[in-house]
């Protein structure tokens, strides 16, 4: 199925985005706009602004200066609408450790006041395999199976834009294969994804876009085939290299 | 109807680790108890002197028992950063801090149960003649300080030094609250000699309403970065 037609207003929009650390610039004027039925990855060294980008994006962080705006709507006004969209993966699991991955579902659907829950719930662990799991505490699961409980409930209330900060971290080879499956799939279903990686064959075998940061700045913004691969500094293992 | 139930999820999600870990209830009326136990062996005076003193006694370990209380709640949201996880539902930041401060009131009354009942029977104080007073003024000054230990515990939550900052950042605030109730707490078990048992409930009401409000509407600036 071909991905979702653009509709013209962007899902998400960025306006001269800036964010400060004490005198540190994490991100510098980033303005860039997703579409529903796009996919794109950030792609950048650390400290490149990829992580803060991301969690302005969900408005856990907030910008010193430019604007965040959700179908239109200034996130840091009016926030909720963008918060039942969105679906986020981070570094932490935002999940309780003293609560099974089932309590911790049943905690998170119902604060988004999710209906039909308990089918919901089946839906998410069944999508990452985690339903034989669920009984278990979140602190006593390894990395890799919280990393699937966290990914559980960013994907629980259905989102249509969702946003992954390295969303393969712990993950064994078969979890990562049927991460990237969905992950291929929400195009097609109208989905906005934008998620970062540090492993560029990963991103660019999923997304349509690249983003690339370096420095707090977008370095590139636009289709993966026409990237500057090499003033990019980005040697691919089997693409021809652009440098346009 | 929704928000009492958001309200309650929280509330019963803080009931149930508490019942798996019991490491708050435990660590706050042990220490509450040590305090009121250790002054013990210090009034060695008239009766009037223990009922005039007591109440600090009883309010000093509540302060510091509460602290103890709000550093835990906040320690399991601090862990895999479940705080910011609330933060990125479409919930209402006021309600968390309902929810939490609910739990926090409901632990530290829990408490000062256990710690009034040890008082009565160490220091041979009945608090049954003002009982009613009494639960007005514990209720209100409990409120207050849950209020105020829940939002500046949020605040400590993010910090390096977040045991010391909570007790530095809500001390200042709550002096109003502890000072009080601990006057009013004074009148009531020496029978009200001013006459005026309403005053003193009516003021430590007050300013935990006072508290409160403003803790319930300056929350959501808290969990932002």
């Amino acid at each position: 199925m071909p991905p979702a037609k653009q509709t013209s207003n962007p899902m998400l929009e960025t306006r001269n985005l800036t964010k400060f650390f004490g005198d540190l610039a994490a991100l510098k004027e980033v303005s860039l706009s997703l579409h529903r039925g796009e996919s794109a990855f950030l792609y950048g060294p650390n400290g490149a602004g990829k992580t803060t980008l991301l969690r302005m994006l969900t408005s856990l962080a907030r910008p010193s200066s430019g604007q965040v705006l959700f179908d239109g709507r200034d996130i840091e006004r009016d926030g909720t609408h963008a918060k039942a969209a969105i679906g986020f993966v981070s570094h932490a699991t935002f999940l309780y450790g003293e609560l099974t991955v089932l309590e911790n579902l049943q905690f998170f659907g119902k604060l988004f006041g999710l209906n039909g829950l308990e089918r919901k719930i089946n839906a998410a662990l069944d999508l990452f395999d985690m339903r034989e799991r669920s009984a278990v505490y979140v602190q006593d699961l390894s990395r890799g199976l919280q990393q699937r409980a966290s990914l559980a409930r960013a994907f629980l209330h259905d989102p249509d834009f969702v946003l992954l900060d390295e969303p393969f971290t712990g993950l064994d080879s078969q979890s990562v294969r049927n991460l990237e499956t969905l992950l291929r799939r929400l195009p097609e279903q109208g989905k906005a994804l934008l998620f970062s990686t540090h492993d560029f064959e990963q991103g660019a075998a999923l997304a349509q876009r690249l983003i690339a940061l370096k420095a707090g700045r977008v370095r590139y913004n636009g289709p993966l085939a026409l990237a500057p691969f090499k003033s990019l500094g980005i040697v691919r293992n089997s693409e021809p290299e652009n440098d346009g | 109807m929704v928000s009492l139930r958001i309200i309650w999820n929280i509330f019963a999600k803080d009931l149930r680790i508490e019942w798996r870990n019991r490491e708050t209830l435990a660590s706050m009326c042990v220490f509450g108890l040590l305090i009121v136990f250790l002054f013990n062996f210090a009034f060695e005076g008239a009766r009037e002197e223990t009922l005039r003193l007591l109440p600090s006694v009883l309010w000093v370990a509540i302060a510091f028992a509460g602290v103890l209380g709000f550093n835990r709640s906040f320690a399991s949201e601090r862990d895999n950063a479940c705080l910011e996880g609330m933060t990125l539902t479409p919930v209402d930041p006021s309600l968390i801090f309902l929810g939490k401060m609910l739990a926090n009131l409901v632990f530290l009354g829990v408490a000062e149960v256990v710690m009034v009942f040890a008082a009565a029977l160490w220091y041979n104080v009945s608090f049954l003649p003002a009982l009613g007073q009494l639960v007005l003024i514990a209720f209100f000054g409990t409120l207050g300080y849950a209020a105020l230990g829940t939002i500046f515990g949020a605040i400590a939550a993010n910090t390096r030094m977040r045991e010391v900052m909570l007790t530095v950042l809500q001390f200042p605030i709550a002096f109003w609250i502890l000072m009080l109730s601990i006057d009013s707490t004074s009148d009531a078990l020496r029978g009200n000699p001013s006459g005026d048992w309403f005053g003193g409930v009516a003021r430590v009401a007050g300013i935990s309403l006072v508290f409160t409000i403003a803790s319930f509407l300056l929350f959501e600036y808290v969990l932002e970065e």
